[in-house]
C-alpha cells in the first residue's frame, strides 16, 4: 500500500523523476549559480558601459545592446561565464602544455608543490599526532605550538618562509611545498590524535588483558581505528595544500603556477585570466580531494570496514 | 609475634595450595576518590574460588560485581586487603595469561574476520601460523561458529558476535574464565539458548568460570556457587553453595531444588537494601 503511495505522484509529475536522483537538484544548482554570475555581470559592468557610450557620443543605446556588450568587455570588472570558458578553453585545450600561457602547465607547477607539501604535511601530522597520543610530555609541550602555528595568517608568514629558504640556499619548489606543509600538517595532527584516541575503553581493556605492549596496542588497534580519521583530515590538509601552493607562489614573484598567473592577470587588469585561473585551481582542489575520497573507500572496503 | 587469626590464616593458606585454590581474596577494599569523596566500591571482600567452580556474583547495579571480577583481571587496583589469583598477584596471572576476559559487549574489532578476530590475542602471543590456525578452528568450533570464519562483526547476529568474543576469550587456553555480564544485551530465547551452551563448555574444557549477572535465573541455572553482593559499600551478603547437579539442563528450572536457591539468592537481595531505590 505505501509503494503505490510513494509512486503515484512519481507518474504524474514528469519532474518528481528528475528531482528524486542527484542529478536534478545538482543540475538547479548549475542553473542558479549561471543565473545570479550573469545578472552580476551585466550590473557590475553597466557603468563602465555606459562611460564607453558616453566618450563615443551614444545615446539612446537599447538595452539588448547595453547587455551584449557588458558581457563582451576585454577588461570586464566581472567576466561573463562564458567568457570563463572560452578562456579556460583556449589556454588548456588549444596551447600546447610546455607553452608559457597553457594553464595546464600552470597548474602542472602548482600541483606539484601541492602534492610534494602534502606529503611532507602528512607524514608530519601523522608523526606529531603518534608522539602526542603516547607522551603526555610531548602533548604539553607541543600542542600548543601546533595550535598557535595556525594563528598566523598564512600571507604573514609565507614571504618570511621564502626569504629564510632562500639565504640559506633552498630554492625552487621546496620552499613553496613548505608552505603547503604548514598548511596542511595541522588538519592531520588534529584528526590523527582524535582517531588514535577513538578505541573505546573496552578495546583498550582488551589489549590490557591480553598484556599487549604499546607498539602492538598501536598496530592492532589504534592505527586501523584512526583510518576514517586519517582520511577526512587528509581531504581538508589537501585542500589546504592547494591554497599554500598558490599562496606561496604570490610574494615570490613567481613566473610559473596558478599563483603566479593570478598576479600577473591582477597587474595588468586580466580580469577573465585571473577567473579563469581561480576555476582552474577550485577543478584542481576537487580533483584531488575526490581522488582522496576514491581512496578512502578502497581502503576501508578492503578493512572490511565499508559496508 | 603471630596471632592466633594469623597462625589460622596460615593453616588456611597451607591447606588452600593443597586444595587448588585459582582465586584467594582476603579484606580486599577498593575505594575510587571523586570530586564529591571517596566512593567504596569494594568494602572488605573475602572469598575463595577452587578449581572447576563456576562462580556467579549477583547484585544490583553499584554494588561492585564488575568491580570485583576487574580486580580478579587486573584492571583495577585493590586499596586495601590482598588477592592472589593462580597463587601469584593479578598483575602476574595476566602476564602469564592465566585468564580470558569476556565484556559485556562483544568488543570484536570491525576490520577484522570473524578468525581475524580470534587471532588477535594469538597474534600478540607471537604464536607461529599453523598453531594460531589450530586454535582458531578448535575454539570456533567450541562455540558452534564454524564456517563463519571469514564473515565480518557486522554480518553476524548479537549472539553470535557474544560467542565469538566467548571462542577468543578461549583460544589464549586460559585456565579461568572472566565473564562481565556477557549476555547482558541479548534476548531471553537467545539467552537460555548460550547458557545451555555454557554449560555444556564448561562441562567439556573443565575450566574455572566467574560469572557476572543481575539476572537471578541465570546465576542460579549456571553456578556452582553463588555469591550476592549489595552495594554502599559493595560488600559480600551472602554464599550459596548450590547442591544441583553439574550436569543440568534448562528444564531443571522448574524444580523446587532450583526454585529454593533463586529464593534464597532474591532474599539475599531483599536484605541487602538492594530494591530500596
Amino acid at each position: 500500500m505505501s509503494d503505490t503511495a510513494l509512486t503515484a505522484p512519481r507518474s504524474t509529475n514528469p519532474f518528481a523523476g528528475l528531482m528524486s536522483g542527484t542529478l536534478g537538484p545538482v543540475l538547479v544548482v548549475v542553473l542558479a549559480i549561471f543565473a545570479i554570475w550573469y545578472v552580476a555581470a551585466v550590473a557590475l559592468n553597466t557603468p563602465f558601459q555606459q562611460d564607453m557610450y558616453e566618450r563615443a557620443n551614444q545615446t539612446d543605446v537599447p538595452m539588448s545592446q547595453l547587455v551584449r556588450d557588458t558581457l563582451a568587455q576585454e577588461r570586464p570588472v566581472l567576466p561573463a561565464p562564458h567568457q570563463v570558458i572560452v578562456e579556460i578553453w583556449n589556454t588548456t585545450v588549444e596551447k600546447k602544455i610546455t607553452s608559457k600561457r597553457s594553464l595546464i602547465y600552470h597548474s602542472g607547477i602548482t600541483l606539484s608543490s601541492t602534492l610534494l607539501g602534502f606529503l611532507i604535511g602528512t607524514l608530519l601530522g601523522i608523526l606529531l599526532a603518534v608522539g602526542i597520543v603516547h607522551s603526555r610530555v610531548l602533548e604539553k609541550s607541543l600542542m600548543p605550538w601546533v595550535i598557535s602555528s595556525q594563528t598566523i595568517p598564512i600571507l604573514a608568514i609565507a614571504p618570511m618562509i621564502i626569504v629564510v629558504l632562500n639565504a640559506v640556499g633552498v630554492s625552487g619548489l621546496l620552499p613553496k611545498a613548505m608552505i603547503s606543509t604548514y598548511l596542511s600538517f595541522f588538519p592531520v595532527t588534529v584528526g590523527m590524535v582524535k582517531g588514535l584516541r577513538s578505541p573505546e575503553v573496552i578495546h583498550m581493556d582488551l589489549m590490557h588483558t591480553y598484556s599487549a605492549t604499546r607498539l602492538q596496542a598501536f598496530w592492532k588497534l589504534r592505527l586501523p581505528y584512526a583510518v576514517p580519521y586519517l582520511f577526512t583530515s587528509m581531504k581538508i590538509g589537501m585542500a589546504a595544500s592547494l591554497v599554500g601552493a598558490i599562496v606561496g607562489e604570490l610574494p615570490t614573484g613567481a613566473v610559473a603556477g596558478l599563483g603566479a598567473r593570478l598576479l600577473a592577470g591582477s597587474y595588468y587588469g586580466q580580469t577573465i585570466q585571473i577567473w579563469s585561473a581561480l576555476l582552474m585551481a577550485a577543478f584542481l582542489a576537487g580533483s584531488l580531494v575526490a581522488l582522496i575520497g576514491a581512496l578512502e573507500k578502497l581502503t576501508l572496503k578492503r578493512m572490511g570496514m565499508a559496508r | 609475634m603471630l596471632t592466633a587469626a594469623e597462625i589460622e590464616d596460615g593453616l588456611e593458606d597451607a591447606m588452600s595450595s593443597q586444595a587448588n585454590r585459582v582465586i584467594d581474596i582476603d579484606n580486599l577494599s577498593l575505594t575510587f576518590e571523586t570530586n564529591d569523596g571517596p566512593v567504596h566500591a569494594l568494602s572488605d571482600i573475602d572469598l575463595k574460588i577452587e578449581e572447576g567452580d563456576f562462580v556467579s556474583f549477583i547484585g544490583p547495579s553499584g554494588c561492585g560485581k564488575t568491580t570485583l571480577l576487574r580486580v580478579i583481571a587486573d584492571l583495577e587496583q585493590p586499596t586495601a586487603g590482598s588477592i592472589t589469583v593462580n597463587g601469584v598477584s593479578p598483575e602476574q596471572a595476566r602476564i602469564n595469561r592465566a585468564y580470558g576476559y569476556v565484556f559485556q559487549a562483544a568488543a570484536l574489532y570491525p576490520w577484522r574476520t570473524i578468525a581475524k578476530n580470534v587471532a588477535l590475542p594469538l597474534e600478540i602471543m607471537g604464536l607461529s601460523r599453523e598453531e594460531q590456525q589450530q586454535r582458531i578452528q578448535k575454539n570456533m568450533e567450541l562455540v558452534n561458529l564454524a564456517g563463519f570464519e571469514n564473515k565480518y562483526p557486522w554480518q553476524l547476529s548479537g549472539g553470535m558476535q557474544q560467542r565469538a568474543s566467548i571462542a577468543r576469550a578461549l583460544a589464549v587456553e586460559p585456565d579461568l574464565l572472566l565473564m562481565d555480564e556477557p549476555f547482558g544485551a541479548l534476548d531471553e530465547i537467545v539467552r537460555d539458548h548460550l547458557n545451555e551452551q555454557l554449560l555444556q563448555l564448561w562441562a567439556k574444557t573443565n575450566k574455572t568460570v566467574v560469572f557476572v549477572t543481575h539476572s537471578i535465573p541465570e546465576a542460579v541455572f549456571l553456578s556452582t556457587k553463588i555469591v550476592v553482593l549489595c552495594p554502599r559499600p559493595g560488600r559480600i551478603y551472602d554464599v550459596i553453595e548450590s547442591d544441583l547437579p553439574r550436569d543440568r539442563n534448562l528444564d531443571i528450572r522448574e524444580t523446587p531444588e532450583f526454585l529454593k536457591i533463586a529464593h534464597r539468592v532474591r532474599e539475599g537481595l531483599k536484605a541487602g537494601h538492594s530494591y530500596e531505590d
